[in-house]
């Protein structure tokens, strides 16, 4: 790991993520709750505590890039265990998003053949994408 | 004592304290078996009601006329069964703590059969001590019913309002020109964001106006002799070269004055004053003073007075100067003012001296104080203050442009054994908060980041208010000591971590604002000396005990106020200023003063007027009479340590209560084999 240099525009990306969640970053004091209930935390490149820390200096691409949003359950554990009353997994979920909105997608619907595309319903697609991408 | 011997000795239990460890009913038999000893018991709690009651009662019954009570310290209950002993008729100073808590339960815990031994040989140890003691009556000293404080910030002001509220007089003596201290040169005070010039103004305006104050400013105590209730104490009333009672304030003079360039001391240097000057605009009393090591005229005359120039024409001819005294409209300019000797006579001082910030010349990994946009909190708090040389609006010092991006440094030397502070210094946690918040206000487009090792907000409102801080997100706390700081072309880089994600962290910034440790204000410690009063390994005072007697010096008659304590915010500073009046004032309000007699006393028979004890005294309670060459012990002075009694060669010098003949008789009998 290298030197951080932190810098204004390194935060504009985590008004994104702040404006998508609905939430405020800046609200965690790291006490570490949400990990420490969290039940797929094992399996997580980065615990969300430390989600919320990357994020709140601005390394919002490493934790777009991590697994860590694609683990989480959404159980809502986090978010009701919070003592600050941040909604954890909503945050979770612009994760997701910000990553779905690159375009970085294995199915490419243009290259679906029409035919499959007149028989399969919508939802299936939108499943198809979010379950394929890492 | 003359008479037989009747000692009772009263055994406490203190709950399990002490009866979990040692077998209190057999150190109560053992006692009862010593030679002279009448009556002995155990009880559970002998400080509770009933427990006193019973010392009352059992003195009355079995006719006692000494009593040893064992238990804890004797500087908790010692107080509690003398008075005890008082309303049943007997003398207290017949009444010995033997401390069976401190000295025997606690550090045997694990061995309860040593503990009880022990526990005997010390009750039976300060029988026979008992057994020697004698009565004595508590000294009378009057008290001379007016205060001294020292120091005119916001701990100064406040105990010599609450002082003078009550009735009394008191002298207030600042150093500086005006009284305000440090909080008025602050921006505004956290977490509810007043501004000292609209809070502490008043109260500066009211000591003024108060006819029981005196108010002494540039002003310094020179010698304080005497003891409580009694103290002369010296003041030096510096020369202002300005008559404090006719001065306007208009600062016609001011404005004349040719000498621009002296770096001023309200606003840390940011700004030049000139040689005569006033402090700031609502200095409390609005007068100026003249800067004798910087006037063209004061120092042509003291290098003349000097013989290093000679005068060219005869005195009078020519003008050197005195551009003031000529835009002075009503005269009051005087050259030829000195420093002059007052003498007041008071009965208790309050010292309120404050703190200062370390220096940065210390911190040379954070520049030094050679880059000049690394500079400490109090220079930011003028830069964000609207009285401040940049009107709030903070512009940084090496070329006046509006820092976009402020570095705060948390922990600069405090908890830093290594820069020799251990301490945290306990407010720049929340001042940079609040500072980092009224940036923000100032510069709506910056940038701050906090370096911070652990935030500490415990106060009243405190950790709301850094939370409403932290959850900007413009104001980025990082959880790491900045390690160095550095100029690179224009911007000052500073190098920390953020240890919450391991990250090694590098921010290129406009300004950095060091929370520099706070440190005892310059002159504590001659003034310690002075007031002969003990200070701590820093140089803060102390207070005769840290939990229980924390307004109160060891040196009864003198107490502290304020940071010259310990760090503190302007709450507790407050606080703890009330306070200290209000031990002045219920001191004032008795007709007499009572002193303990337990005091060294001479043999004058055997004393050889060597001198040691004298030396020895750190009261200053000896002197040696110069015609009968003795030893003579001011009794109002004298705290009772014994470091005289221990140096004296001849034994002239005892301590009443504890004389050699009971300290090796009580030795004896705690080294005997049984």
């Amino acid at each position: 790991m290298g030197v951080l240099k932190l810098t204004k525009e390194k935060f504009r990306k985590v008004d994104l993520i702040n404006r998508i969640s609905g939430q405020n970053v800046y609200d965690c004091y790291q006490c570490g709750r949400c990990t420490s209930g969290c039940p797929s935390a094992d399996e997580m490149d980065i615990v969300p505590s430390q989600t919320m820390r990357f994020l709140q200096i601005g390394e919002v691409d490493k934790v777009v890039e991590s697994n860590t949003p694609w683990v989480c359950l959404t159980c809502l554990i986090c978010s009701v265990r919070c003592p600050k009353g941040i909604d954890i997994a909503a945050i979770m979920e612009a994760l997701r998003l910000v990553k779905l909105r690159t375009n970085y997608d294995f199915i490419h619907p243009n290259k679906i053949p029409e035919e499959d595309l007149e028989e399969l319903p919508p939802i299936a697609l939108v499943a198809a994408f979010r379950k394929m991408t890492p | 004592m003359a008479e037989k011997p009747r000692i009772g000795v009263f055994v406490c239990h203190c709950g399990l304290n002490i009866a979990g460890v040692i077998d209190v009913k057999k150190v109560a038999e053992e006692a009862k078996k010593i030679p002279g000893v009448v009556f002995s018991t155990t009880y559970v709690y002998m400080c509770s009601e009933p427990g006193q009651q019973l010392v009352i009662d059992s003195i009355k019954k079995y006719k006692l006329n000494g009593v040893v009570v064992a238990n804890c310290s004797p500087t908790l209950h010692e107080r509690t069964f003398r008075n005890a002993a008082a309303r049943a008729g007997l003398n207290p100073y017949r009444v010995e703590i033997a401390n069976i808590r401190e000295q025997v339960a606690w550090p045997h815990e694990h061995e309860p059969e040593i503990a009880t031994k022990k526990a005997i040989r010390i009750v039976k140890a300060t029988v026979e001590r008992v057994k020697n003691n004698m009565a004595y009556v508590p000294y009378e000293i009057s008290v001379n019913k007016k205060a001294l404080v020292i120091g005119g910030g916001i701990a100064g002001i406040q105990a010599s309002l609450d002082i003078a509220e009550a009735g009394y007089e008191v002298y207030l003596v600042e150093k500086s020109p005006s009284i305000g201290g440090k909080m008025i040169l602050l921006s505004e005070t956290f977490p509810t964001l007043d501004c000292p010039q609209c809070i502490e103004t008043p109260k500066m305006t009211d000591v003024s106006q108060n006819p029981r104050i005196h108010l002494m400013t540039y002003s310094e105590v020179e010698s304080v002799s005497g003891y409580m209730g009694n103290f002369k104490v010296k003041v030096r009333r510096k020369a202002r070269y300005v008559d404090v009672d006719n001065c306007l304030g208009c600062g016609a003079c001011v404005e004349a004055c040719p000498v621009k360039n002296i770096p001023s001391e309200v606003d840390r240097g940011l700004t030049n004053r000139r040689a005569i000057y006033i402090s700031f605009d609502q200095a409390v009393p609005l007068v100026p003073v003249i800067d004798a090591d910087h006037c063209i005229k004061l120092t042509y005359e003291k290098k003349v007075a000097e013989g290093k120039i000679k005068r060219r024409s005869k005195p009078g001819t020519v003008k050197i100067c005195e551009k003031c005294q000529d835009a002075c409209e009503p005269k009051v300019i005087n050259f030829k003012d000195t420093d002059k000797i007052e003498e007041i006579e008071v009965g208790a001082i309050i010292v309120a001296t404050g703190f200062d910030l370390m220096p940065m010349e210390k911190l040379p990994e954070y520049g030094g104080g050679k880059i000049p946009d690394v500079i400490d909190a109090l220079a930011f708090e003028r830069l964000l203050a609207p009285s401040g040389p940049t009107h709030g609006v903070p512009k940084r010092p090496s070329d006046g442009k509006i820092p976009k991006t402020v570095v705060f440094v948390s922990c600069a030397g405090s908890r830093d054994p290594a820069h020799g502070v251990a301490y945290c210094s306990r407010i720049c946690c929340m001042y940079l908060a609040k500072q980092a918040m009224l940036y923000k206000h100032a510069v709506p487009d910056g940038m701050a980041y906090n370096f911070y090792i652990d935030i500490r907000s415990n106060g009243k409102g405190y950790e709301e208010f850094v939370q409403r801080v932290r959850e900007q997100r413009d104001l980025i706390y990082l959880r790491g000591k900045v390690s160095k700081i550095f100029q690179r072309g224009d911007k000052v880089v500073v190098w920390g971590a953020d240890t919450l994600t391991g990250q090694k962290i590098e921010i290129e910034a406009d300004l950095v604002v060091l929370s520099n440790a706070m440190v005892p204000s310059e002159g504590a410690k001659e003034l310690a000396q002075k007031l002969r009063i003990p200070q701590d390994e820093y140089g803060w005072f102390n207070g005769a005990h840290l939990k229980l007697r924390p307004l109160e010096t060891v040196t009864a008659g003198i107490f502290i106020a304020g940071a010259a304590q310990f760090p503190k915010d302007i709450t507790d500073t407050v606080s703890q200023a009330s306070g200290a009046a209000a031990k002045v004032i219920s001191m004032f309000a008795k007709p007499k003063l009572t002193k303990e007699p337990l005091i060294a006393n001479v043999d004058t028979e055997i004393c050889a007027g060597c001198g040691i004890c004298k030396e020895q005294c750190a009261y200053g309670a000896i002197t040696i009479d110069p015609k009968k060459k003795v030893s003579v012990v001011n009794e109002a002075l004298c705290e009772g340590c014994g470091a005289c009694a221990a140096v004296c060669p001849s034994g002239a010098m005892q301590l009443r209560n504890l004389n050699s003949k009971q300290v090796i008789r009580m030795v004896e009998v705690l080294t005997e084999d049984y």
